[in-house]
């Protein structure tokens, strides 16, 4: 996209008055609420990062408190999960491929990080399809590639793992939690310790998700919701849309993110997630358990679960919580990074104890990183 | 490439290779060590700068440069950064057996182009080879000296509130060149390393400004790691202005694309000055008349926290209160006008996943 364009979405002019008409709504609805704090989420951790980055927060009435949901990927990978990417590292004559960001997230004794420095033959690629490249030009080697993510990845790794089978690359297979985000967001607008008021819905995964998953918030639950870009007009723009409806009181999904998201996302994308996959049950860290929340491989593609092919779960050793660390709660918006008490002592992105620290779209590295007065 | 274990092969590629890319007659005596005559030392309160580095970076060859220039540029620019004008460098390669002989040839000869450019000249030199698998096809070593004349004395410690702090040119040209060219990786910016000698640049901005603190290269950890130094060395807080920091549009996708921190990208021919107010125009117009600084910029000032740890500055709207961990750091001054942390980098960067 055009540069000029694209930098004036992060435009002073234009964010001075989404800040000027953000205030006098905010001041309407203290009117009515009784200057009751609004809780609203962003629920992707590259919202999570804009925020932080451009200071944002900062410009906002004292009432609006911004908090940070469980959509960064790494962080809601439950602990059991990323010990069967460890156990997985461990298999003789194997390559793991993964994502940069899984390298230093913790498991129950160890990181993926630390098992490369121990010898163990981890690629970091960009793309699955990087990882079946790899496979197909050394195929006495078996590739494992390690997928998390919500639907913004699935559809790649489904078209990888479909050109796998059709070009017959046999030593290739996918290490998979793939996680759906509506579930979540379900579970959480029924959680009682979450006082959800508007959420800021994420940009990426809904150019293929479009706006039909989340309507039930706005139905069921009475939560408005918005989709917004990842640039500062952006993010204001989504705010200044959630506390019209909530003036209005006519909770509603809308697109704040026009030049990216299209209302019925990409119905192809979401074509191939469901030739590959289909809809199960999923661990989440923090959230726990949700039905339906995650896609494994269909009986069809069953040959490229490296969790099968290995037997991956019978090499896994138990699953250690890491002590004192509270990212469920930060990732279920109970609480701020800042009001863990390991944050900025026992947990720093050097030394990180929980995955929110470790990757650069969790909140308490986010946090951590940017953010002053915390 | 046969075993370098001092025998006729290998003489005969240090002749070949070495000699024909950038040979001199000090470095052609034949003798262990290079005997050199720096008379402008012999005046007092000259002084001697030393220097030493080595590269490993794969690819050895990006765009805008390659591991020989990076090798002559690095310690260049770290003698520079003292306030030296750079004389002389020693080199010294590892070799893993079987690295191209053709591919050495154009390293050496862009050793010798940057050295021209550079105005220092490569006295000494050593070559091992080791096995095959043992080296990862060329490492080099580069020490250098220069000379720093009476009167120079730059140091961080010498940062003050007031101050301004300035950017050579455009940031994470060199970063974001390495990451698309390193091979797995399918995204390729129209970007080009920065790598140059910045030895001129820093005397001309010394003679425009001679009462400059002290300059840094902001190599490896970027302009992030080199600002909280310096924050850290002076008890102050480098406030960066966002809007004012130079940077290729190309770059700046890149970094968006990739979830990449553009203060963290390494530069290989910028140059970071901290120049006292009265000064600060004079030395933006000397590095902006340098070839390697047309477009440098004013980025931010040197500021300070009170005993309270609040944060007074004309360039603020309105007084900060900062917090214990932001005490002594880089702070940036975003394009809405809110403050925030300039981390430093840990680990390495990593892409992310969406």
């Amino acid at each position: 996209m055009d540069r000029a364009l694209l930098d004036r979405f992060k435009d002073p002019e234009l964010s001075r008055g989404l800040v000027a008409r953000i205030f006098k709504l905010s001041e309407e609805l203290d009117g009515t609420r009784g200057r009751t704090p609004l809780n609203i989420m962003e629920v992707c951790g590259t919202h999570t990062v804009a925020i932080a980055r451009s200071g944002l927060a900062g410009l906002l009435p004292e009432s609006i408190r911004l908090i940070s949901g469980p959509g960064c990927p790494v962080c809601v990978t439950a602990n059991s999960s990323i010990d069967h990417v460890i156990a997985a590292s461990r298999l003789p004559d194997v390559v793991l491929t993964t994502f940069g960001d899984m390298m230093r997230v913790p498991g129950s004794s160890t990181s993926l990080q630390e098992r490369r420095a121990e010898g163990a033959r981890v690629e970091v690629v960009y793309s699955p399809l990087d990882a079946l490249e790899l496979a197909a030009r050394s195929p006495e080697q078996q590739y494992i590639f390690v997928a998390v993510g919500f639907e913004t990845t699935t559809p790649l790794v489904a078209a990888t793992i479909k050109r796998a089978a059709s070009a017959g690359v046999d030593n290739f297979s996918v290490l998979s939690s793939q996680k759906r985000v509506a579930p979540a967001l379900d579970a959480l607008a029924h959680d009682p310790d979450v006082a959800l008021d508007a959420l800021i819905l994420p940009g990426h995964v809904s150019t293929i998700l479009g706006v039909a998953p989340y309507r039930f918030l706005a139905e069921q639950y009475g939560i408005p919701g918005v989709i917004a870009g990842f640039e500062p007009v952006d993010l204001l723009l989504a705010l200044a849309e959630l506390l019209e409806q909530l003036v209005q009181q006519r909770p509603r999904i809308e697109i704040a993110y026009g030049r990216a998201v299209h209302e019925h996302g990409n119905e192809q994308a979401r074509a191939v997630i469901d030739e590959v996959f289909e809809v199960a049950d999923a661990t989440w860290r923090g959230l726990g358990p949700i039905p339906r929340s995650g896609h494994v491989l269909r009986r069809e593609y069953a040959r490229f679960d490296a969790l099968q092919r290995f037997d991956i779960a019978s090499r896994t050793e138990p699953t250690v919580e890491p002590r004192g660390c509270r990212c469920g709660d930060v990732l279920r918006g109970v609480i701020t990074p800042g009001e863990c008490s390991l944050f900025g002592t026992a947990c720093t992105p050097v030394n990180p104890v929980g995955p929110c620290m470790v990757s650069g779209e969790g909140s308490c590295a986010a946090w951590y990183r940017y953010k002053l007065g915390a | 490439m046969a075993h370098g274990s001092g025998g006729t092969q290998m003489s005969s590629l240090i002749r070949d290779v070495f000699t024909s890319a950038y040979g001199n007659e000090l470095l052609l005596t034949g003798d262990d060590a290079a005997v050199l005559e720096i008379t402008a030392l012999q005046e007092p309160g000259a002084r001697l700068a030393f220097s030493t580095d080595s590269y490993v970076v794969t690819p050895h060859f990006f765009a805008g440069g390659d591991i020989g220039r990076l090798a002559v540029c690095g310690t260049v620019n770290d003698l520079a950064t003292s306030g030296a004008q750079p004389l002389y460098l020693s080199l010294g390669f590892i070799l893993e057996e079987g690295f191209e002989l053709d591919s050495l040839r154009r390293i050496t000869a862009s050793i010798a182009a940057a050295a021209q450019e550079a105005g220092v000249r490569i006295v000494t030199g050593d070559t091992k080879v080791v096995e095959r698998g043992k080296g990862d096809g060329i490492y080099i070593n580069s020490s250098g000296v220069g000379l720093i004349a009476p009167g120079v004395a730059l140091s961080g410690r010498s940062c003050l509130p007031g101050d301004t702090i300035l950017l050579s040119g455009t940031l994470g040209d060199h970063g974001i060149t390495i990451v698309s060219a390193r091979e797995g990786l399918r995204f390729e910016a129209p970007v080009e390393s920065d790598a140059a000698p910045l030895g001129e640049l820093v005397q001309a901005v010394l003679a425009a400004a001679p009462r400059t603190r002290c300059f840094r290269d902001p190599t490896r950890g970027g302009l992030a790691s080199t600002l909280n130094e310096l924050a850290q060395q002076s008890h102050t807080c480098m406030l960066v202005d966002e809007d004012a920091v130079p940077v290729q549009d190309a770059v700046r996708g890149a970094c968006d694309l990739l979830g990449y921190d553009l203060y963290h990208l390494a530069n290989e021919g910028k140059m970071v000055a901290i120049v006292p107010p009265e000064q600060a125009e004079d030395a933006l117009a000397a590095l902006r008349h340098n070839r390697y600084g047309e477009e440098a910029a004013i980025i931010g000032t040197v500021t300070a926290a009170d005993e309270q740890g609040l944060l007074h500055s004309p360039e603020l709207p309105r007084t900060q209160e900062l917090p214990r961990t932001a005490v002594a750091r880089a702070l940036v001054r975003t394009a809405l006008g809110t403050l925030r942390i300039m981390d430093v980098l840990t680990g390495e960067q990593l892409p992310r996943i969406c």
